[in-house]
C-alpha cells in the first residue's frame, strides 16, 4: 500500500437527499484530502447514516462525488471502502470470517471448496489488523471488537481511496473502542486514503480527529477539531453532554 | 396461484408463474419502500393472497377440484412438468454459482454490498423471481400449504449443525433429497399423501439436528 501523500482529494459536491417531501440532507459539501481523518458528528436524526448511504450511492441523491489526483491532475473513479455499524447475522449462522471475506472479494462461490490462494491472501490481510487467528471462526461468535477489526479488514481490501466508517455504538467496551481508533490512526498515517468517520464519542473525536463536521441536515460547522468544539453551534447542540 | 388460475389463462402453469413473478416483485418493491422487516411484509402478502384465492374459489363453487394445489399430488405429475423442474434446476444452479457470494454479502449488510460494487436491487429481484418460479412449479408436487416448510426446514436443520458455508450447503441438500426420496417411498407403501410425508420427515430431521447441536455444545 502507498504512503499518504496528501495529493489525492475527494470532493463531495452538493449532496441533497429527499425522502417523500421531507428533506433529510441539504447541500452537503465536503472536501477531504488523503491522510486526513474527518469525523462527522451530530445528534440522532441529523442525517449521518443517510449521508454515508448517499455517498455510497445506496439511496437516491442529487449532487456528485469527485475524486482528484492532484499529482497528475486527473479525476478518477473513486474506490470506497465501508465499515458498517453492525451486521445482520444471527448468532448461529454458519458463516465464518473466511466465508464473509471471500464473498466480498471473489466470485468463486464460498459454498464450494475453500480456495487456498484466497484463504492465504485473506489471512495475510487480516494479520495487519491482528485478526488472522479469527479466519475460521464463526461470525456470530466474534466479540464486538473482533468483528470491527474483521470489517475494517474487509473494507480495506482492495485499498480504497476513501474509507467510510460508521462507529459502532454498542457491543464494544472502552478498550475495544480505543483499539478501533488506534487502527484508524494507523490507516490514516500509513496508507494513502481519506477517512470519514461517523462518531458518537465526542471525547475520542477530540483526541483523534483532524477535521470535524457538525451535521444537522446540513453542514452547520466544519473545520479544525478545536475550532468546531469551541463554536457556538457545537455548544447549542451538545450542551447537556459537556 | 389461485388468482391466476381464475383469470382464465389457458395454460395454467404459465398463468400462475407470471402472476407469482408479479406478486414477488411487488412484494420486493413494498419492502424497499418501507422500513418494515421482510418477515412482516411477507406475512401480510401471503395472508392477503391466500384469502383472495379462497374467496374466489368459494365463489366458483368447485373448491375440491383445486385441492391438489393445496396439498400437492405427486402421482399426477406429467412428463412436461418434470421437464420444467429439470430446466429450472439448471437455471437455479447457474444463478447460484455466479451470485451466491453477492447474495451472501447483501444479506449480511446491504450497504457493505453496495460499497463492494454489488448491484443489490437487480440481484434481489432475480432472486425473488427464481424463488417464485421454483415455488410455483413445486406446488403441483408438494402443495401450497407445505411448500414453505420445504423451503425452510432443510436449511434450518443444516444450520443447526453446519460450521461453515460449505457444510451448510452440503447438509441442506442431503436433508432435502433424503426426505424427498424417503417420503415418496413411505407414502407409496403406507398410503399417506406424499407432500405431508416429506414435510414430516424434514421436521423429524430438524429436531434431530436440534438435539445434536445441544450435544455438540456440551
Amino acid at each position: 500500500m502507498e504512503k499518504a501523500c496528501g495529493l489525492h482529494c475527494t470532493k463531495i459536491n452538493n449532496i441533497s437527499v429527499k425522502i417523500g417531501n421531507e428533506e433529510i440532507l441539504k447541500n452537503i459539501n465536503i472536501h477531504i484530502h488523503c491522510g486526513e481523518l474527518t469525523v462527522i458528528i451530530g445528534k440522532n436524526g441529523a442525517g449521518k447514516t443517510t449521508l454515508l448511504k448517499a455517498i455510497l450511492g445506496e439511496i437516491e441523491h442529487t449532487g456528485n462525488i469527485v475524486f482528484m489526483d492532484q499529482k497528475d491532475n486527473i479525476t478518477k473513479k473513486i474506490k470506497i471502502g465501508y465499515v458498517p455499524q453492525s451486521i445482520n447475522i444471527e448468532k448461529h449462522m454458519p458463516t465464518t470470517v473466511y466465508d464473509m471475506f471471500a464473498s466480498c472479494i471473489t466470485h468463486i462461490p464460498v459454498f464450494l471448496k475453500k480456495d487456498k490462494k484466497i484463504y492465504n491472501e485473506i489471512k495475510e490481510h487480516l494479520k495487519i489488523f491482528g485478526a488472522d487467528m479469527l479466519i475460521d471462526k464463526s461470525i456470530g461468535d466474534l466479540s464486538g471488537g473482533e468483528l470491527q477489526r474483521v470489517l475494517i479488514a474487509i473494507a480495506t481490501k482492495p485499498v480504497p481511496n476513501l474509507l467510510i466508517l460508521d462507529e459502532p455504538v454498542s457491543g464494544i467496551d472502552r478498550n475495544g473502542i480505543k483499539n478501533f481508533y488506534n487502527i484508524i490512526n494507523k490507516l490514516k498515517s500509513e496508507y494513502d486514503m481519506s477517512i470519514i468517520l461517523v462518531s458518537h464519542d465526542l471525547e475520542l473525536t477530540k483526541k483523534y480527529a483532524d477535521k470535524v463536521i457538525l451535521l444537522d441536515k446540513e453542514v452547520i460547522k466544519e473545520g479544525k477539531t478545536e475550532d468546531v468544539f469551541k463554536s457556538l453551534e457545537f455548544k447549542n447542540r451538545f450542551e447537556e453532554l459537556l | 396461484m389461485l388468482f391466476g388460475s381464475l383469470l382464465g389463462i389457458s395454460n395454467l402453469n404459465l398463468g400462475i408463474i407470471i402472476f407469482a413473478i408479479g406478486f414477488a416483485l411487488l412484494l420486493n418493491y413494498v419492502k424497499n419502500k418501507t422500513t418494515y422487516g421482510a418477515d412482516t411484509i411477507i406475512s401480510v402478502f401471503s395472508s392477503i393472497a391466500i384469502a383472495i384465492g379462497l374467496a374466489i374459489l368459494a365463489q366458483t363453487g368447485n373448491f375440491n377440484s383445486y385441492s391438489s394445489y393445496l396439498v400437492g399430488d405427486i402421482l399426477s405429475i406429467t412428463d412436461l412438468e418434470i421437464l420444467y423442474v429439470f430446466l429450472i434446476a439448471i437455471v437455479v444452479f447457474i444463478f447460484w454459482y455466479f451470485t451466491f457470494n453477492k447474495l451472501n454479502v447483501i444479506s449480511i449488510n446491504s450497504t457493505l454490498a453496495k460499497s463492494k460494487g454489488i448491484k443489490i436491487k437487480k440481484i434481489d429481484n432475480i432472486f425473488v423471481i427464481l424463488i417464485a418460479i421454483v415455488v410455483m412449479i413445486s406446488i403441483r408436487w408438494i402443495g401450497i400449504l407445505l411448500i414453505n416448510s420445504l423451503l425452510i426446514l432443510p436449511a434450518a436443520s443444516s444450520r443447526n449443525i453446519a460450521k461453515n458455508m460449505r457444510y451448510y450447503h452440503l447438509y441442506a441438500v442431503i436433508f432435502s433429497v433424503f426426505s424427498g426420496i424417503v417420503g415418496l417411498i413411505v407414502s407409496y407403501y403406507f398410503n399417506v399423501p406424499t407432500g405431508p410425508m416429506i414435510v414430516i420427515l424434514s421436521g423429524a430431521i430438524y429436531f434431530v439436528t436440534l438435539f445434536l447441536k445441544k450435544k455438540v455444545k456440551e
